[in-house]
């Protein structure tokens, strides 16, 4: 089944470099075993823009639709047998020591 | 019949629902089921007698239960055939264990909250009804029906294994098992001083202890819940005041679970529960070897060095080499401002200061812990011991 994990910083982040695992030596375990279906880095949040449609009119937002201090930085399409199989490959991320990522299973609506 | 009927309960509910969970994935289904057994075994044992083998006889009721509501819903083909297959394994077997394991591993899982994994498992494991799981964490029931569901939600959603890990992952995750099984068993004081779901903590910690024969820590905990629950009947006084060790009576302790506890020593390795247990079990002594006690507090301080197991190790070592002593290594668990406030770092300060002979300090001292203290009990007690200190 699929996770989406989302990558964002966080507000206290791990301080010591030890043992922090390389970005490239991630992308080769999980994408080269297929574990993963695809991901970015996103631009920053400060250029977001917000869309929503409210009695018809377009309404455009300049920024994320919620101004929080940890930010969305980028995203994983994870292909995983379940939640523990996630967790394994997301405490191997970068990012699990310098910000923290957030798994969700998909939740298919079967269009 | 009673007595048999909520034996067998026990004993069976926790396999029924662990069981059906393994083979439909429905974590309702499997508890509705094993209730409706429970209430047709209530309805006829009385009239036709407790059945040679009652275990498998409500596993059979629940079985049979669960393929009426499957074939019903002609959209679940697959749990339908698992649970018609389910028939040939009637051996009340390693399988059922294994499911029990799965299901507490499963109700113990870290992406659950802590709250909500002990009253998963009180509710999965050990079928406590929800409304006695809400009095004990203080809610209304619909709050507590509402909790679990969320949990029961989140596993499958989320997609939560049913399953034992195995290898690295399992001594990572044992520990957050055996910390749910220990919060059940300190968690709600009742009345009598006895911890609410005691008894339900202990059955666990034994089945895990069973199943998992060559976890040493499973041993430990086991260890350190048979000797603690022990001096249940002692704990108090007739007005219902808290007695120290040495003012219980003894004869009131029960000596088969504390021959179990010290049993189980041996096995048990050296880990935080093991040392804990080891504690426990030289309290049983009598006289106590304080050298001793405050070795093992030595050890329980380097693995959880926190202010108070400093400050409970602080007053094991005043006993063991003198109140100078307990009263440096109380200063030190107080460093930084830890404990300040804390009434009990306050009363062994006190109690410690009076046997070095400064009465005017411990008096002082009892007076600012019965401050301290939220328990008129305690209070009257340490105000009691300042007025001593007076008299002298």
């Amino acid at each position: 089944m699929k996770f989406m994990m989302f990558v964002c910083t966080d507000t206290e982040p791990e301080t010591s470099e030890a043992g922090v695992p390389a970005i490239e030596q991630w992308v080769a375990d999980t994408y080269d075993k297929g574990r993963a279906v695809m991901g970015e880095r996103l631009a920053p949040a400060t250029t977001a823009t917000t869309v929503r449609v409210r009695g018809g009119e377009l309404l455009l937002t300049d920024g994320p639709f919620a101004e929080t201090t940890e930010v969305i930085c980028g995203f994983d399409i994870l292909e995983c047998a379940d939640l523990d199989e996630a967790i394994e490959i997301a405490r191997s991320h970068p990012m699990a020591y310098h910000g923290r990522l957030e798994l969700r299973a998909f939740d298919p609506l079967n269009l | 019949m009673k007595d048999a009927l909520a034996a067998a309960a026990q004993e069976s509910y926790g396999r029924i629902v662990a069981t059906l969970i393994r083979v439909t994935g429905d974590w309702d289904l499997a508890e509705d089921c094993a209730q409706e057994a429970l209430a047709t075994a209530l309805e006829k044992w009385p009239g036709e007698g407790v059945p040679a083998n009652p275990g498998g006889w409500l596993m059979t009721v629940a079985r049979n239960r669960a393929i009426d509501v499957l074939r019903r819903a002609t959209v679940e083909q697959r749990k339908l055939r698992e649970v018609l297959l389910l028939s040939a394994e009637a051996k009340e077997s390693e399988e059922w264990d294994d499911d029990r394991l799965r299901l507490i591993f499963t109700c113990c899982h870290p992406a659950l909250s802590l709250e909500a994994r002990v009253a998963l498992t009180l509710r999965t494991v050990c079928g406590v009804p929800t409304g006695e799981i809400a009095r004990v964490f203080l809610v209304a029931e619909p709050t507590m029906t509402r909790r679990l569901t969320r949990a029961k939600t989140k596993i499958s959603t989320a997609n939560i294994p049913y399953r034992v890990p195995s290898g690295p992952a399992l001594s990572e995750r044992l520990p957050g098992v055996l910390a749910v099984i220990y919060l059940l068993f300190t968690r709600g004081y009742t009345n009598d001083g006895e911890p609410a779901f005691a008894d339900e903590a202990i059955r666990l910690a034994r089945l895990l202890r069973r199943l998992m024969p060559d976890q040493p820590e499973a041993a430990g905990l086991l260890a350190l819940c048979l000797l603690q629950h022990s001096r249940r009947r002692a704990r108090r006084d007739a007005a219902g005041h808290l007695l120290t060790l040495d003012q219980q009576d003894r004869t009131l302790w029960d000596h088969e679970a504390i021959a179990s506890g010290l049993a189980l020593l041996p096995t048990a390795g050296r880990g935080a529960y093991a040392t804990q247990a080891h504690i426990a079990a030289e309290h049983t002594r009598s006289p106590a070897d304080w050298p001793a006690i405050a070795g093992w507090y030595d050890r329980l301080v380097a693995l959880q060095p926190t202010p108070v197991v400093r400050l409970n190790r602080a007053v094991a070592h005043g006993f063991a080499y003198g109140p100078a002593r307990g009263l440096d290594l109380l200063a030190e668990a107080r460093a930084g401002g830890a404990l300040d406030g804390y009434a009990p770092a306050t009363a062994a300060e006190a109690e410690l200061t009076a046997r070095l002979g400064d009465r005017i300090r411990a008096e002082l001292l009892f007076r600012t812990a019965a401050d301290e203290t939220t328990s008129p009990a305690e209070r009257h007690a340490l105000l009691g011991r300042a007025t001593e200190m007076e008299d002298a």
